[in-house]
């Protein structure tokens, strides 16, 4: 063929590509405008006008401050925020926790190997959303009523309201820094002050993390056995200890088939926090719905959410795709 | 290559799945029905009174006897009702998209709703307002003693909005949860995750008697923070279909006012010479026809369910388990607020 022929074949790959791509963007136009022409000629009002409206409700708790004066795209960014705020330790447990159990399913010790294997089938064989209504049903009955909590430490109360540990705040028009500890008080309907971690919160954390760590351990187990046999025993032929040979010499080639399963777990976790919403943790979701509930405007909220999950999705993609650059074998990209 | 888009494609799949999943137009919500040979009719997943279904899955409540006194207008036949249970969240989605033919889920007429989802809002069948629920060992006697207090309600619905509106007005901070779910939000309550439960009146007292621990232990606020007129409602664009909506309660209040009754429909069919009992049971002009029905359609519809006062009876009022009084659900001519326009 002569190059001539070969730049004229590529050419065309070019324009078959983009004339693919030009039809499913046009497709998904279409589909969309057809969607909204539809709701229009039933009177239904569409567009996302709506978000610099106040949004009317509150949120009970997150990382950031939410009045039901302000407008629904500070709440949506509030949702964002405790989407972030439940996610990210519970990616930080289950990958300890998953990691700890996993190297536990090889254990040589039966009672060991044993409690780790039934943790995995117990818990990766079970719904999660049972499982966090479980949990929540074992939070709200185990703990004392909020207006009579036990008091841990000085300080620190646990009750169905939560928990209340003293924390740094600023004193009256004071700035962005703190200037005293601000210590929870117990008041009439309970604790009040400080900072609180409820229930609900800790349920969909612990709750996530355990579930996902099920999973994780599956994937650290099978990166351990993916190192050939031979490593071991030339590691043990070097002189070392059991935990050398766990750090130096297994877990950086286990790492290479760990960290795209590890990836798809992540992605798994952040999307399953979304079940949240079942047991009252007001998220992104649990947003949308009380915004849909409010004005009605569900094929726009429901566009938000979908956005805003995949482009989480992405960075965690492209985070942990930076990663296993790293860990992988050179030339094997 | 093929990994870096597969997001965007599974992004677009859905949005295609969305846009396919609304029908084009539904034209003559009348003539499917017809066709169809039942009326789908939006409900609650099990509020007692309103729509909840027994052991045996059949329903019952206000707003299902509606819907069975619109099947019996229009088909013939009370049964011939296809009940869909809708959580709150899903309720609006389904009545645009065309799923049901009426929503009968004790909702409320909002300015929001009425003007901007596509939909028109048919005869108020209940006027009520939103309560509290409050355990007794609390010794709060009003709402405004509920200072720093946290409170347990539903998402998705007035109730989540009203209770922030009014604490705002009051400048009491209180703390909300919300549940997805009005049964998980119930349930947080009575477990005793919060001290206050908020819903509407009619709600409350159902709950109370039903599902805590000790009813006694429980108590009502006397404070309504809100106006919640609960009426069912149907797409727009299809007036016709409205207008049925519209005068089957209607009628059924009108036969409260004239004394036609389930029990007496018949006699008075065959021995009634008040003009208006005859119009409503098909013996005086022939109404139905300028609906698309027949003459008898406001008959068949007072022998399905009654009168509207035996309805709420039934359901909500002494010979249920709610046994709310009739308070503004009275007759507007007995001092409550229930007026129909006349039938005639």
């Amino acid at each position: 063929m002569s190059s001539q022929a070969s730049r004229r074949g590529a050419w065309l790959a070019w324009v078959v590509q983009a004339l693919l791509v030009l039809a499913v963007v046009a497709g998904a136009a279409w589909v969309v405008n057809h969607a909204l022409e539809v709701l229009r000629a039933r009177g239904v009002r569409s567009g996302f006008d709506f978000l610099a409206e106040p949004a009317g409700f509150s949120i009970s708790e997150g990382w950031l401050d939410f009045d039901a004066s302000q407008p629904f795209w500070r709440a949506f960014l509030a949702g964002l925020v405790n989407t972030v705020r439940a996610s990210v330790p519970a990616a930080i447990f289950s990958v300890v926790l998953g990691t700890l159990i996993g190297i536990g399913r090889l254990a040589p010790h039966v009672l060991l190997r044993g409690i780790c294997t039934a943790y995995v089938e117990l818990l990766r064989n079970v719904p999660l959303l049972v499982q966090l209504l479980m949990l929540a049903f074992a939070i709200a009955n185990l703990l004392p009523d909020p207006t009579e909590p036990v008091r841990l430490l000085p300080g620190v109360w646990l009750s169905k309201g939560g928990l209340s540990v003293p924390w740094p705040a600023s004193g009256e028009g004071g700035g962005w820094w703190p200037t005293h500890l601000e210590w929870p008080e117990r008041g009439d309907f309970g604790v009040s002050g400080g900072a609180a971690l409820s229930p609900e919160y800790v349920t969909i954390v612990a709750g996530l993390s355990f579930y996902s760590a099920a999973f994780v351990a599956e994937i650290v187990r099978a990166g351990i056995l993916s190192v050939p046999q031979g490593q071991v025993l030339a590691g043990q032929a070097l002189g070392l200890a059991p935990v050398q040979q766990l750090r130096i010499v297994i877990l950086p080639q286990a790492l290479r088939v760990i960290v795209p399963s590890l990836t798809n777990q992540l992605l798994s976790l952040v999307k399953n926090s979304s079940l949240a919403v079942a047991v009252g943790y007001p998220e992104l979701v649990s947003v949308a719905n009380t915004t849909i509930g409010s004005n009605g405007r569900a094929f726009e909220c429901i566009a938000i959410i979908m956005a805003v999950y995949l482009l989480l999705s992405l960075l965690i993609s492209f985070g942990m795709n930076r990663y296993n650059a790293r860990v992988a074998l050179r030339g094997w990209r | 290559m093929k990994n870096r888009f597969r997001p965007a494609l599974a992004a677009a799949a859905t949005i295609a799945a969305l846009a396919t999943a609304a029908p084009a137009l539904a034209g003559k919500t009348l003539d499917a029905v017809k066709q169809r040979g039942t009326v789908k009719c939006g409900v609650t997943n099990g509020v007692a009174g309103f729509s909840a279904p027994d052991t045996q899955g059949n329903w019952s409540g206000l707003d299902v006897d509606t819907c069975r006194a619109i099947a019996a207008a229009v088909l013939g036949d009370p049964k011939k009702v296809d009940f869909v249970p809708l959580n709150s969240q899903q309720r609006f989605s389904a009545l645009q998209a065309g799923e049901i033919d009426i929503l009968a889920r004790n909702t409320t007429w909002t300015l929001t709703r009425d003007a901007s989802l596509g939909f028109n809002f048919t005869t108020i069948t209940y006027y009520d307002g939103q309560g509290f629920l409050v355990p007794k060992k609390l010794k709060v006697t009003s709402a405004r003693q509920l200072k720093n207090a946290t409170i347990c309600t539903q998402s998705g619905t007035t109730n989540e909005k009203n209770v922030s509106d009014y604490f705002r007005a009051q400048n009491i901070p209180v703390k909300t949860v919300v549940f997805e779910s009005f049964e998980a939000s119930f349930k947080a309550f009575f477990s005793g995750r919060c001290q206050a439960f908020t819903t509407d009146a009619s709600a409350l007292a159902g709950l109370r008697n039903k599902e805590a621990p000790n009813p006694d232990d429980y108590v009502i606020l006397p404070e309504l923070i809100s106006k919640e007129p609960l009426a069912p409602l149907v797409r727009r664009g299809d007036d016709e279909w409205f207008a049925i909506a519209k005068w089957v309660p209607n009628a059924l209040i009108e036969a409260e006012e004239f004394g036609v009754t389930q029990a007496n429909a018949d006699d008075l069919k065959a021995n009634s010479k008040d003009p208006a009992q005859q119009r409503l049971v098909g013996t005086g002009e022939d109404l139905g026809k300028l609906l698309g029905l027949d003459k008898d359609w406001s008959f068949r519809a007072i022998k399905a369910v009654g009168n509207y006062g035996e309805m709420f009876e039934r359901n909500v009022g002494p010979k249920s388990v709610l046994k709310l009084p009739r308070g503004s659900n009275n007759l507007w001519n007995k001092g409550g607020l229930i007026y129909a326009p006349p039938v005639r």
